[in-house]
């Protein structure tokens, strides 16, 4: 061997191609990663990255390339001797399982990588607390993994990922259903398993978390490596140059409506049991008002308030200055108030169902002709219209809207709301694990509603994105809004502040 | 103690607890080794299908195919054991049936495990084929003349004996396939990676596969086994009968699963316990049992034990319904 051992990368991957039914997902990608080195994958959803990640973990295989670990190469990985050979995947949706214990959970893949044919219960406890303590986390061992909250399953995960000498820990998506608080925590962890010459490959699509901890970034656009180096060669700008494949442009939001715009809609004492109370504010046409708070502040119960979702039970409403009772959907509806669910896949969306139906089913009362029947051709355009203005990424509108990425999924529930034509508009978190490119995209489109007479509310914990997105931001806090900023008096550190103090 | 009130077992204990109480009360007779020894007898059979249907639920699947499996194992058996002239040879009898119960739940896991249909399609599909095909190509004559072999292991007893006021009861050597299900399932649930595997798969099917559980040949295992549980459920249900019937069984499945699900086991996969199954099947052949001497008529049955059921399932799921709403 021509390189000492210390100098060969712990893992290498060279001319990595794969594809599924004839699409490239990958094409000749080359990765390497060397022992106690954090490295970046970055990418947007759909560029490659999780494909990559799984054959790492020999989940799949590739078409073509090699994976050297240490040095000897292995055409096809098996998921055990990845195990084997150090490298532990985290998936975004920890791949637990709800139904066993915390210990179980932590001590299952040690138990079935050594072999063992029958459990020994005192040794999977012994596992799993060593483990535990590790990484400095208490956890009790006999809960049930579905009962705990989402930091400690990730906690879970990272424990268990550390069994069996663990010399890469892969992370995809780590941070998204983190608050501020406990990702820095886990930024924490990942900088004490380096310490200790754990490898980490942090998958990600948050930039601001990628330059926190990575040492090296590589990034990955439609299946191919498009540029890769120490993380120093790289700043905001040229990350998402990369990402996207094209520069993003500032949001260029209308100048803020003057007194004199007419005030859409007004709150006063709003308040619904303990969730929140107090709340009076007032929005313009034209106007784009941010909401921003942690889990647990209000602002989602305030937005469902507000579309009658779940209805307040005291202050007042008032759409267009006349009083409105909004004690349902329906009742928000007829009051021109349109509302995007924060989880669009669970709130929004009929995923099996095509991009047509999706975006025609708030409108088919309007196209419903004599005797109920619908209109079809003209319920068609409508919606095709509204999909194209909105440049949803599709061949056909017939597709299943399951076949789009996050950020087209979004567009799609915006068309639906748009083809109702509200006045106000109410968006709880529109660009939750949407990736850079779109997120830009929705942001304009949200500038475009805002310039055509709509108000619109954001709500969101992103505060980069309020900052960008509203005219106005109001600071949510124990269901009670604690401060309001304009968005050129704001500044990042000072709202994140704000929102924990 | 929490844990304790909330889980399906204590609920369908006091259920079966009150029960007998009421019973009781009507006809102080019902306290007896006899009906004791009567309702074990009736919960063999019933038993070892929910022993396996359990299993199955655990994986996270669903079987309802297991009566015509019995049916078809049973029958074919007995019809063998006539043509071969080993009419006396018990033990054929059960490897026989065991054999064909193996090869028709593999049918099962082919197109479950390898063509990765779905298990309740599968297994309506294969209920209604294994049937027909039974009653087309083997017989529909019923046998009641059935094999010597048969006709002793349905006389031999572990014990027997006469209470105080004269009534006989015995406890049929059958009862031993039922312990035996119950500690082999319960040593592989609890004590074997491979039962674990079984239980990870049903939390997770995705996670089980990523960590390098073969999943396929879980299922393999998981419906051959459930195959085997239910061919040799068959032979004993024919023995104990003294009567080998083609259209027997098939029809019990919709019960089985519902002393199953009583027990505590999800549909969703991933939970269930034997204790649970066997307080499930006590519930159910203590209901059919003890109405007739409640003198309730027989009717009435199918009404309660679907009451049961929605209480059963109903009550542990508003329950977590309202922790998860408590924790929100």
């Amino acid at each position: 061997m021509s390189e000492a051992p210390s100098e060969q990368p712990l893992v290498r991957l060279s001319g990595i191609s794969k594809s599924f039914a004839g699409v490239h997902a990958l094409r000749d990608v080359d990765l390497e990663i060397r022992r106690g080195e954090i490295v970046c994958l970055a990418g947007e959803n759909g560029s490659g990255k999780s494909t990559l990640i799984k054959i790492l973990a020999g989940a799949q295989d590739a078409d073509a390339g090699t994976i050297a670990i240490d040095g000897r190469e292995h055409r096809a990985l098996h998921p055990i001797e990845a195990v084997r050979a150090g490298i532990q995947v985290i998936y975004q949706d920890f791949s637990l399982f709800p139904n066993l214990t915390v210990a179980e959970n932590i001590a299952f893949n040690h138990q079935l990588s050594h072999g063992r044919r029958l459990v020994n219960w005192r040794l999977v406890r012994r596992i799993a607390r060593e483990a535990l303590e590790r990484i400095g986390v208490r956890i009790d061992l006999d809960r049930r993994v579905e009962t705990l909250p989402v930091a400690d399953k990730q906690l879970v995960a990272i424990a268990r990922a550390l069994l069996h000498d663990a010399r890469l820990i892969v992370m995809d998506e780590p941070t998204t259903a983190l608050t501020e608080r406990e990702v820095r925590s886990l930024l924490d962890i990942i900088r004490k398993l380096q310490r200790d010459g754990v490898a980490v490959l942090f998958v990600s699509h948050k930039l601001k978390e990628i330059f926190a901890v990575c040492e090296k970034i590589v990034v990955l656009r439609n299946g191919r490596k498009v540029a890769a180096g120490p993380a120093s060669e790289f700043d905001l700008g040229s990350l998402t140059f990369h990402m996207t494949g094209r520069t993003l442009e500032a949001v260029d939001l209308p100048p803020p409506a003057g007194p004199g715009a007419p005030e859409l809609l007004r709150v006063e004492g709003l308040g619904r049991g303990r969730e929140f109370d107090g709340v009076s504010f007032c929005l313009r046409a034209g106007e784009v008002l941010g909401i921003t708070g942690l889990l647990g502040s209000g602002r989602t119960e305030l937005a469902k308030a507000l579309f009658g979702l779940a209805p307040a039970d005291r202050g007042r409403i008032l759409v267009e200055g006349r009083e409105a009772a909004i004690r349902s959907v329906r009742d928000a509806m007829e009051q021109g108030i349109g509302y995007v669910p924060e989880d669009r896949l669970t709130e929004g969306l009929f995923l099996p169902q095509s991009i047509g139906r999706n975006a025609a089913v708030g409108i088919l009362d309007r196209f419903a002709g004599r005797g109920g029947a619908l209109d079809r051709p003209a319920l068609e355009g409508h919606v095709e219209d509204w999909v194209r203005r909105l440049k949803v990424a599709t061949p056909s509108t017939a597709l299943p809207v399951q076949s789009l990425s996050g950020g087209n999924q979004q567009r799609v529930v915006l068309a639906r709301w748009l083809a109702t034509r509200p006045r106000i508009l109410i968006l709880n978190g529109p660009t939750v694990g949407v990736d850079v490119g779109s997120k830009a995209d929705i942001h304009a489109i949200i500038a475009g509603l805002a310039r055509d007479g709509l108000g619109v509310v954001v709500i969101s914990d992103d505060l980069p994105e309020v900052l960008a997105a509203c005219h106005r931001i109001l600071v949510m806090r124990d269901g009670r809004i604690v401060e309001e900023v304009a968005r050129d008096e704001a500044s990042e550190d000072q709202l994140a502040h704000r929102l924990a103090s | 103690m929490r844990s304790l009130l909330t889980r399906n077992e204590t609920l369908v204990a006091l259920i079966i607890l009150a029960f007998c109480a009421m019973t009781a009360a009507v006809d102080p007779r019902f306290l007896s080794v006899t009906t004791l020894t009567d309702l074990i007898r009736n919960g063999i059979v019933i038993g070892m299908f929910a022993i396996g249907v359990m299993l199955v639920l655990v994986s996270g699947g669903i079987d309802v195919s297991f009566t015509a499996v019995a049916a078809f194992s049973m029958y074919s058996a007995t019809k063998l054991m006539v043509a071969w002239g080993v009419g006396d040879q018990m033990l054929v009898a059960f490897l026989v049936s065991a054999l064909l119960g193996l090869t028709l739940g593999l049918v099962n896991a082919v197109f479950i495990g390898w063509l990765g249909l779905p298990t309740l399609i599968v297994t309506l599909g294969t209920l209604t084929a294994f049937r027909g095909f039974l009653l087309t190509f083997v017989g529909s004559q019923l046998i009641t003349n059935v094999p010597p072999g048969m006709r002793a292991f349905s006389r031999s007893m572990l014990f027997r004996g006469t209470t105080a006021d004269g009534a006989f009861f015995a406890l049929p050597t059958a009862v031993l396939f039922l312990v035996g299900a119950v500690l082999v399932t319960w040593f592989i649930l609890n004590r074997t990676m491979l039962g674990r595997s079984i239980v990870a798969m049903g939390g997770s099917r995705e996670a089980a596969a990523r960590v390098g559980v073969n999943v396929r040949a879980i299922q393999f295992f998981v419906y051959g086994y459930v195959g085997v549980l239910s061919g040799l459920a068959g032979i004993v249900h024919a023995s104990l009968a003294r009567v080998a019937n083609p259209f027997d069984l098939v029809g019990l499945e919709l019960s089985v699963i519902a002393a199953v699900v009583l027990g505590g086991a999800r549909l969703t996969g991933g939970h269930g316990t034997i204790t649970g199954t066997l307080l499930g099947v006590a519930l159910i052949v203590l209901i059919n049992n003890s109405l007739i001497m409640l003198g309730i008529p027989s009717t009435w049955q199918n009404v309660v034990i679907g009451f049961l059921i929605l209480l059963g399932t109903g009550v542990p799921a508003w329950q977590a319904r309202r922790r998860a709403a408590a924790a929100a």
